[in-house]
């Protein structure tokens, strides 16, 4: 670990000023994963400045969604009571996520931007395209259990680890960003990038760019929506494969949906595919595997040094297959 | 001797230091104003450091010493070569280690290490275990005729994965080096055989050493024998006369440093007549070892005794590889080497239509086929029914739940009654109490409590009249904490001084009085085969769409001889099956034969069951009276819960599913790929 400076400014729009203005500077929140980065030399900021006061704690009524602050924390926020009865792929991606010690630390705007959980990547001993840009990946012919079979690329291949943003995504959620030059709006599927050759970078946002509140749309369909984890154990362990789904199911025939992945890919997954065969389509288990067969339809799988990643591509169409089962009931 | 404090679930007498925070280990002992001192470790597998610059690190402010190969002491003894630290330029395995650094904070030392620059002159290496090569092989009677005269044959390769003990108290040492001696205040299972280790390395005399522990957070083996980071310690301690040094290895490092049980890889054959009576056991295991020190898991010991086969052969194959030490890890030998026979016998179960309690009942041998002599004890086929019944075994599955196919499986577990023949102890009287003194260890298995128990009746008081002291080198000589050999060997140690007492001083001793007693082997041993038995049942439940596996139930049965404390023993016991369930679903140290090291390195990764995977996990045993074994009728009950666990979850998930998984861990995509659109 190196020394690193600490501040905890007065309000968002210093903080953003001051990250803005040092480029080895960085934003902590709950510091799940940051100090564990600190810890293994993964990162070496020499500033690290504390925003966890600086933003909303407080999750609030909007355009008939909700606002959840950036400083709210996930515990909270699998809670509330909103959250559970309009949103339950939301409540229930956030407590399959760590642990309940994890949840009480870690932050609404910190958790989507968790870094990966590859291996090397939190090796310093290892090469990695993501830590150390053009040195190589590592996990390529490496332990590639975790990794992509979605949207990777030759530069990385590794996974996005957060289940709330997989949620999110679903949801159609907004982010409010605060930078240097003002607020911007993103879509929640905008935020996170594919690795392509840039794996550094895992979402667009710009250095000194502070999310300071997450807004759930109205998404009445989502009263009816599950998230499925499949893990190595059955508590604390990254998603294997993971899927957030809404449906809407009226005469037997689907009338909408919403589906996104999360463990097989560098971003959390919108299934637009998928969500385009359900639509008008028989609530039928040959339609949910049509369903995921269109989606999966681009998966590659990489071999390993344990036995590589391939059964991910069956194991997500049968996770997808099931969570839509479990979610076929005819609308009120 | 008659039992009346033996017996007694007594709560245990750390359990309030414990949850208060009170009890101290190793690397929170107090001392005055400590250094802090972090390795440096080889990121090459094979080779030799060629330029080692610690300029930059020794600059830092705050930094004591940097210590290197250039500038180590010259050790007395590099025979153990693991222990050989900083002694040479080459480095046999990644993760090595290369130096360190001594610093005001563990901090600065950590960010001075960083700052250590290395290049190395790297050679090929090789860190990937297989079963091609040479095998020692023990052959009785004609085993290539039975397999191929037999009506039934199970022939398969069974493998297990590496695993790391990972303790929760990290392996941690404060050491001392003043006035010509040295302390370590040292998480360790046994003091004075670390003293024996360190004297000999440093060349020092045992006088001039003390090693202090007494309370340690877990070893499961893994502190058994000092490893490198204790001579590291110490050596950082002598660069320093008069300043404590405190080491704690890191999470990441233990991965490297401190053993680990070998992945094995056993061709498992068992021939059998209509009858299901055993003509021939075969055991070929292939295991590795480091090149710097030899170390072999003996997997091949327990299908020599376990049943009655007239064709026998185990032959092992230890592959030295460019790879970090092995070491003692929860039932050495016995863990692994119960996972493929357990699992084949199910196999030949099947394969018979037979029920595998039945199989198991039919080769149950009058006498231990190794040596021909008559078992002290054994009371496998009664664990087998007890449990059968206890279980709800006639219900075995399979059946379905919804979703979840469910079955439930049954395997035989087996460990020796190990006694060392070194151990000292001294009662002494004062105050109208007596005083137990041993250097014996309390790894949270309960000895604080339980030679109490056994001090009182063999003194013939009441249990609260005893006090004990343990964990300190000051206190007589004492064995290792190992092979659940812990308290039958200390437990005899303080009998027999208890007998010198009562003689010398009768039963209204004045203060003061104090006797010594000791342990030697068993006699009973040239007469007797002596070893535990149990039988383990799982109830598996896998997923039909996602191959995922939960155990809500465990029970195993054991036949321990007399059990000297019930709360604690029922801790032994199922804390060994959960580790036994935790080795079928989860662990496994992965290893990048491109790197040579282990990449999981981390409890994030390196998975072991969390609360959610341990459902419901019982033990019992049976009120089994052994007289043979030592005067108390006790055999160690440490190891013997993991042994068979393993088997055990495999054979439940084969009733639930038919897909006979015979690599661990049991991960959900052996059991896809098997069935990739569900069940």
């Amino acid at each position: 670990m190196e020394p690193f400076d600490y501040r905890r400014p007065g309000d968002a729009a210093t903080a953003v000023r001051t990250v803005a203005a040092d480029p080895s500077a960085v934003f902590l929140g709950g510091g799940t994963n940051l100090v564990d980065h600190l810890k293994l030399g993964v990162r070496t900021p020499g500033l690290v400045v504390d925003v966890t006061s600086l933003t909303s704690a407080e999750i609030t009524d909007h355009n008939g969604g909700l606002r959840i602050g950036a400083a709210v924390r996930n515990s909270d926020l699998a809670a509330d009571r909103r959250v559970r009865e309009r949103y339950p792929v939301l409540a229930q991606a956030l407590l399959a996520g760590a642990s309940g010690q994890l949840r009480n630390m870690a932050t609404t705007g910190g958790n989507p931007l968790q870094r990966t959980r590859c291996v090397y990547f939190q090796d310093v001993t290892t090469p990695c395209n993501k830590r150390s840009p053009g040195s190589g990946c590592s996990a390529i012919g490496g332990y590639t259990r975790h990794h992509a079979v979605l949207g990777a690329s030759p530069e990385c291949i590794a996974t996005h680890p957060s289940d709330l943003a997989v949620a999110l995504t679903a949801l159609d959620a907004e982010v409010q960003v605060l930078g240097p030059d003002g607020e911007r709006t993103l879509g929640f599927g905008d935020l996170h990038r594919l690795p392509g050759d840039r794996p550094d970078r895992d979402t667009v946002l710009e250095h000194g760019e502070l999310i300071t509140a997450i807004d759930l749309p109205e998404v009445p369909i989502a009263r009816n929506s599950a998230y499925r984890k499949v893990r190595d154990r059955a508590s604390y362990a990254f998603a294997l494969v993971s899927v957030a789904a809404a449906l809407r199911v009226e005469s037997g025939i689907v009338r909408d949906s919403r589906i996104a992945f999360g463990g097989v890919a560098h971003k959390p997954w919108r299934a637009s595919r998928a969500e385009e065969v359900l639509l008008d389509a028989p609530a039928t288990e040959a339609t949910y595997r049509e369903a995921a067969e269109a989606e999966l339809a681009g998966a590659v799988a990489v071999d390993g040094i344990d036995g590589g990643n391939g059964f991910k591509i069956p194991l997500l169409a049968n996770t997808l297959a099931a969570t839509l089962r479990d979610l076929t009931r005819e609308a009120k | 001797m008659t039992p009346r404090s033996i017996g007694l679930d007594l709560a245990r007498r750390d359990g309030p230091a414990k949850v208060t925070g009170t009890a101290t280990y190793a690397y929170e002992t107090a001392v005055e104003h400590p250094a802090y001192c972090h390795p440096v470790q080889a990121t090459i597998a094979r080779g030799r450091v060629t330029r080692l610059d610690t300029t930059a690190a020794a600059a830092l402010p705050g930094v004591l010493t940097v210590l290197t190969e250039a500038n180590a002491e010259r050790l007395a003894s590099t025979e153990d070569g693991e222990l050989a630290v900083l002694q040479s330029a080459e480095v046999a395995f990644r993760g090595q280690l290369i130096g360190c650094v001594v610093a005001e904070t563990s901090e600065i030392a950590r960010q001075a290490a960083d700052l250590v620059e290395v290049s190395y002159a790297e050679e090929d290496h090789e860190t990937e275990l297989t079963a091609d090569g040479s095998y020692d092989a023990d052959t009785t009677g004609d085993v290539e005729s039975a397999f191929a005269e037999a009506e039934f044959v199970v022939d398969q390769t069974y493998t297990t994965a590496m695993y790391h003990n990972n303790p929760m108290e990290p392996h941690a040492t404060t050491a001392l080096w003043q006035d010509g001696t040295l302390t370590l205040w040292e998480s360790t299972q046994g003091v004075h055989p670390t003293r024996s280790s360190v004297a000999e390395v440093f060349g020092l005399d045992t006088s001039r050493i003390r090693v202090v522990c007494p309370y340690v957070g877990g070893g499961f083996g893994s502190k058994g024998m000092p490893h490198a980071n204790v001579v590291l310690a110490a050596m950082a301690a002598r660069a320093l006369p008069g300043r404590p040094v405190k080491l704690a290895v890191t999470r990441q490092q233990m991965f490297s440093l401190t053993g680990y049980r070998t992945p094995t890889i056993q061709r498992t054959r068992l021939a059998a007549g209509r009858d299901g009576r055993l003509s021939a056991i075969a055991f070929d295991v292939a295991e590795q070892t480091s090149k710097v020190k030899e170390f072999a898991e003996e997997s091949g010991k327990p299908s020599r005794t376990m049943y009655a086969a007239p064709n026998r052969r185990i032959a092992h194959r230890l592959a030295a590889l460019d790879v970090p030490v092995t070491s003692w890890m929860r039932a050495p030998g016995e863990c692994p080497g119960m996972f493929g026979p357990e699992v084949a016998m199910d196999e030949l179960a099947d394969r018979l239509g037979m029920d595998p309690i039945e199989l198991r009942l039919v080769n149950d041998p009058a006498e231990d086929p190794e040596s021909g002599k008559p078992f002290s004890s054994r009371n496998l086929a009664e664990c087998l029914r007890t449990g059968a019944e206890r279980f709800g075994w006639a219900d075995r599955g399979p059946r379905r739940d919804g979703r979840w196919l469910v079955g439930c499986g049954v395997a035989a577990s087996v460990y020796p009654v190990n006694r060392m023949p070194e151990s000292t102890a001294v009662i002494r009287f004062a105050g109208g109490r007596y005083t137990v003194d041993i250097g014996a260890a309390d790894l949270g298995t309960g000895t604080w409590t339980t030679l109490p128990q056994i001090a009182a009746d063999a003194l013939g008081v009441p249990v609260d009249e005893v006090e004990v002291r343990i964990g300190d080198t000051d206190y007589p000589h004492a064995s290792v904490a190992g092979g659940s050999s812990g308290m039958i060997t200390w437990g005899s140690a303080v009998l027999d001084a208890a007998a010198v007492f009562r003689e010398k001083f009768g039963t209204d001793p004045a203060d003061g009085d104090e006797a010594e007693g000791s342990v030697s082997e068993n006699p009973e041993e040239e007469h007797f085969a002596m070893s535990a038995f149990g039988a383990q049942f799982v109830e598996a439940r896998v997923h039909a769409d996602t191959g995922e596996v939960r155990v809500p139930r465990m029970h195993g049965v054991f036949a321990v001889g007399r059990v000297i404390n019930p709360r604690t023993t029922r801790s032994q016991l199922v804390g060994g099956m959960t580790m036994g369930l935790s080795m079928a679903l989860h662990e496994q140290s992965v290893l990048d034969p491109r790197f040579g090291h282990v990449v999981n390195h981390d409890l994030a990764e390196y998975h072991v069951a969390a609360n959610a995977d341990a459902g419901q996990i019982t033990a019992e045993w049976l009120d089994e009276h052994d007289p043979h074994v030592n005067a108390m009728g006790a055999k160690g009950v440490g190891e013997i819960g993991i042994v068979g666990a393993a088997a055990a979850v495999v054979n439940a998930v084969h009733r639930a599913t038919g897909v006979r998984v015979r690599d661990l861990p049991v991960t959900l995509d052996k059991l896809l790929v098997s069935a990739p659109r569900g069940f």
